[in-house]
Formats: C-alpha cells, sequence, structure tokens
C-alpha cells in the first residue's frame, strides 16, 4: 500500500512524524504506523506544560489488541493537547498526517533534529519492512 | 515477522492470497486479520465468520480402555458421553493446576474418541496422555486434520448448504458427525469459542483448502476472521483461553470451570488436591470488569483496591467491539467479587477506576 510521506516532515524510527515551525515541533504518527496498529481505539497524552524527552516515551496508543508507546521526536515542553483525540481516536487512523496530530512541543534544541529522518530514509526504513 | 521453523496450516496460501497480515502465534504461521479486526468481529456477530483453526491438536483415543484412560486424565464425565456428542473437559496435572483445556468428541462410545486441544499445549498434552495413559491407544493425529470454524447467526445456514447430507441445523449443540467432503473424510461438530451458533469442521489436510473456498465462494459471503477477533470474540463472552485465565497452577473452581469437574462421579488425576482447594474456600475468583474511568485493561496489569493495594490481575482485556468500550477479566479476592465492586487497575501506574460486572458482557 503506498503511503503519503510528505517531504517536509522529519521522521523517527518509530514512525512519528514531527513538522518543525520555527522552534514548535507538531507531533503525529505515520500513514504506515496506523496501518500498522490498526483501528486506534485509546490514545493516552501527557498534560500541556508535561517536559518530554527525545526517544522517550510521553503516551500510548492502543488498537483493540496492543498497546504501543509514542516516542518524542524532539525534547521539550508540551504546549497544546489535541484532546479531540480523546473523545474520537479513530481519527489517527483517518487522517494521521494532519488532524490526527497528537501535541505540539517547544523544543529545547533544534541540534536535536539532526537525529530525525527525513522522508527519503523514512520511506526506505518502511520498504524494507 | 514469522520464523522460517513455524508451521504453517493447509490454508497458508489462501491467507496470503486474502492479503490476511501473519503473525506466529504457538509455533505456527497464523492470519491476525484479514479485513480488519472490529470487521471481522462485526462479521461474526451479525453474520458469518470463517476461521483457520488447523493449528489446534487432534490427539486420538482409542481401544477398549479409551474410556478409562480420558476419565483418569480429565475432570468431566466422559462415560456420559453417547456417540456423536462432545464435552469440555479439563486436563489436570499433578501440582494442582492444568495441562490444558480441551474438548473430546465420541466417535463410538467406548472405542473411539478425538480430543481436540490448544495449539500451544499439543507437544505437553500428547507427552502428559502417553505417560499416564491407562491402556488406550493414543495417536496424535494433528498433522492429518486441517480444521476450519463456521461461527455466526447464519453459519448453520450456510453449513446445511455446504453439507446437505449432515443437515447441521438440525444437530444439537456439541454433537459431531462424519461425512465426506469432495472425497475428503470430515467431522462435522456443533462446537465453537465465539458464543455464536456455528459448526467445527474438521477435514483430512488435503482437503482443507477445497472447503475453505468452497464456503468463501458461497452465496452468504462468510467472512473470513483472524485469531484477532478470534480472541476478542471469546473475551465477551468470558470464555477461558490457556495462558490466560487458566495455566499450570490455576485451580479450575477460582476459573469458575466447576461445571466441567465431575468429582462425586468418578476419580481423575490429582483429584483430591484440586477440590480440597474449593472445601478450604476460594481465595480469589475470576470476574468480568468495565472501566469507569478511561483506560484498557490488558493481561498482567494489576488489580488493586482505593488504597491502592494488590487485590488482583487482569487475564485479558480488549476494547469490546460489540460493546464499542474497554471490558477486562480479572481474578479478583473473593472480598471483592461480587458485581457492582469498585475496583480499581493499575494502568502504566495509574490507578483507574472500574467495577466487577454481570458476564458474558453481551447477551447470546
Amino acid at each position: 500500500m503506498p503511503f503519503h510521506i510528505p517531504e517536509d516532515l522529519y521522521y523517527t524510527k518509530d514512525h512519528e512524524w514531527a513538522q518543525v515551525d520555527e522552534n514548535i515541533v507538531t507531533v503525529g504518527i505515520t500513514e504506515f504506523a496506523q496501518d500498522q496498529l490498526g483501528e486506534i481505539v485509546y490514545v493516552d497524552l501527557p498534560e500541556e506544560g508535561q517536559k518530554v524527552t527525545q526517544n522517550q516515551s510521553f503516551g500510548v496508543v492502543e488498537s483493540v489488541k496492543a498497546v504501543s508507546d509514542l516516542f518524542a521526536p524532539v525534547s521539550g515542553t508540551v504546549i497544546e493537547v489535541n484532546s479531540t483525540l480523546l473523545e474520537d481516536p479513530s481519527c489517527l487512523n483517518d487522517d494521521p498526517n494532519n488532524n490526527g496530530w497528537l501535541v505540539r512541543i517547544e523544543m529545547d534544541s533544534e541540534k536535536e533534529l539532526a537525529n530525525l529522518m527525513r522522508s527519503p530514509e523514512y520511506k526506505k526504513l518502511i520498504n524494507d519492512k | 515477522m514469522t520464523n522460517s521453523t513455524s508451521l504453517k496450516t493447509p490454508l497458508f496460501n489462501d491467507h496470503v492470497a486474502l492479503n490476511a497480515r501473519i503473525v506466529e502465534f504457538a509455533g505456527w504461521q497464523m492470519p491476525i486479520q484479514y479485513i480488519g479486526l472490529k470487521e471481522e468481529h462485526k462479521a461474526c456477530r451479525e453474520h458469518i465468520g470463517l476461521f483457520d483453526v488447523s493449528h489446534m491438536g487432534e490427539i486420538r483415543f482409542k481401544g477398549p480402555k479409551a474410556v478409562e484412560s480420558l476419565q483418569w486424565l480429565t475432570t468431566n464425565d466422559v462415560s456420559k458421553l453417547e456417540n456423536g456428542q462432545a464435552q469440555y473437559g479439563l486436563l489436570p496435572n499433578d501440582q494442582g493446576g492444568l495441562v490444558d483445556d480441551i474438548f473430546i468428541y465420541c466417535l463410538e462410545k467406548n472405542a473411539d474418541y478425538l480430543v481436540c486441544v490448544n495449539a500451544s499445549n499439543k507437544d505437553k498434552d500428547f507427552a502428559w496422555m502417553t505417560k499416564h495413559n491407562k491402556g488406550a491407544d493414543i495417536i496424535d493425529e494433528s498433522s492429518y486434520w486441517g480444521q476450519i470454524a463456521i461461527q455466526g447467526p447464519k453459519a448453520l445456514q450456510l453449513c446445511d448448504s455446504i453439507f446437505p447430507e449432515i443437515t447441521p441445523s438440525k444437530m444439537q449443540r456439541n454433537e459431531i458427525k462424519k461425512s465426506i467432503f469432495q472425497g475428503h473424510q470430515i467431522l462435522i461438530a456443533t462446537t465453537g469459542y465465539t458464543g455464536e451458533a456455528g459448526c467445527e469442521v474438521f477435514i483430512e489436510a488435503p482437503g482443507a483448502s477445497k472447503l475453505w473456498n468452497a464456503l468463501l465462494m458461497h452465496p452468504l459471503k462468510p467472512v473470513p476472521v483472524g485469531l484477532g477477533a478470534r480472541d476478542t470474540l471469546r473475551t465477551e463472552m468470558k470464555f477461558s483461553l490457556y495462558g490466560h485465565e487458566i495455566d499450570d497452577t490455576t485451580n479450575p473452581y477460582e476459573a469458575a470451570l466447576g461445571w466441567a469437574i465431575k468429582p462425586l462421579a468418578k476419580d481423575f488425576m490429582n483429584k483430591a488436591q484440586i477440590i480440597s482447594a474449593k472445601e478450604t474456600g476460594l481465595k480469589r475468583k475470576l470476574i468480568g470488569l468495565k472501566m469507569i474511568d478511561r483506560g484498557i485493561p490488558r493481561q498482567g496489569y494489576e488489580v488493586k483496591n482505593a488504597a491502592g493495594a494488590r487485590i488482583g490481575v487482569i487475564t485479558s482485556g480488549t476494547h469490546s467491539p460489540t460493546l464499542d468500550e474497554p471490558i477486562g477479566i480479572a481474578y479478583v479476592a473473593i472480598a471483592h467479587s461480587d458485581i457492582g465492586s469498585e475496583i480499581f487497575v493499575d494502568i502504566r501506574g495509574k490507578l483507574v477506576k472500574a467495577v466487577v460486572v454481570k458476564t458474558p458482557f453481551i447477551q447470546k
């Protein structure tokens, strides 16, 4: 199945995407991730103001069968949470790249972006699966 | 994802052709889902689900000592089974727990029985049965049989159409009949583990794919269902699954399986220890729960009281596709096991409020 992997985003090996707008990073899961997870029925997200650390879990998504951690693409402070997902987690399946965004993080250091992938590298990662 | 040494059922290529997601389960390469777990679950509840259960083990007990052996090895009263009748039973170990839970099919009274066992336990069961045999001819026929479950409110209508000589809708629940399908020997049983009406059909492995496709192509359009929905279907019924509700340490009375134990009718393996646990008073009980606050209970999560003290453990938990809400099965201390009791599930370090509810979770 062809997945839409926008070129302007950064990617983690754990299949989160990160959209960078100066020091604000919007985070979501990729189309590949939602396809692997199947129907998502539950989302646990941090509170606003909570600190997150790159590559550390900041929440979970659950399908009927499985619990999967969400990993922060960058370190920083959560400044906004997509609370509509708590009521309607299926949005993560339907539109993971846009309306299914999870949190916005004020990042501590843009140097951490160097640890993330760009779309060609991420495409290669999922094609190798 | 899958290990090259793992086994393939006779339907493996059919699953691949259906674009199933294949996972390793109990040493087998099995379809976890085809089109999507929720849709498959719904198909089985509202129409017809088709399941490849060829990974299940089949062990045959034959000869004049077959009943004596099964009576000793299992907890239910096998002598009650007449030709063509089936019965759920338990295989106790010598430590107070269970080797497995099983289905026993009487093909010929006092002479020929087929025992269907869990795939993950088959080798262990066969070794245990052979070791404690009382003179039966015990044969592992697992590689001989494929097995397809056809379950759902329209399942028997489909079975009647595919097996007109048998008309399974005329059979009682928990019966088994021999027949032939396109030259292959079959056994049609009105059993299943979904809570729905339907059949489980044992077929000689080389014929399994022909039967699967005959079912799939039928105008009633049954839906193939993977292991994912098979698990949510049985969880909604609070049916025990070995490795979850029961294992080699479980007392079957705690698991609410007393109905499959007949201590007055017969002697059986380790009977004294199993019934003494009941007579001295059970300490915990298997209950169903629903969440009051947000969260999904999962196997292994601790159950606690309001003060945060451990009072039990979740054995199975999921988001019920039928009810569209989380459900769980748990062992809890007797004092907290009444329906309506407020309990808490420790979900990632947070106490999330839940309540003990009546089961099965759905009315059938």
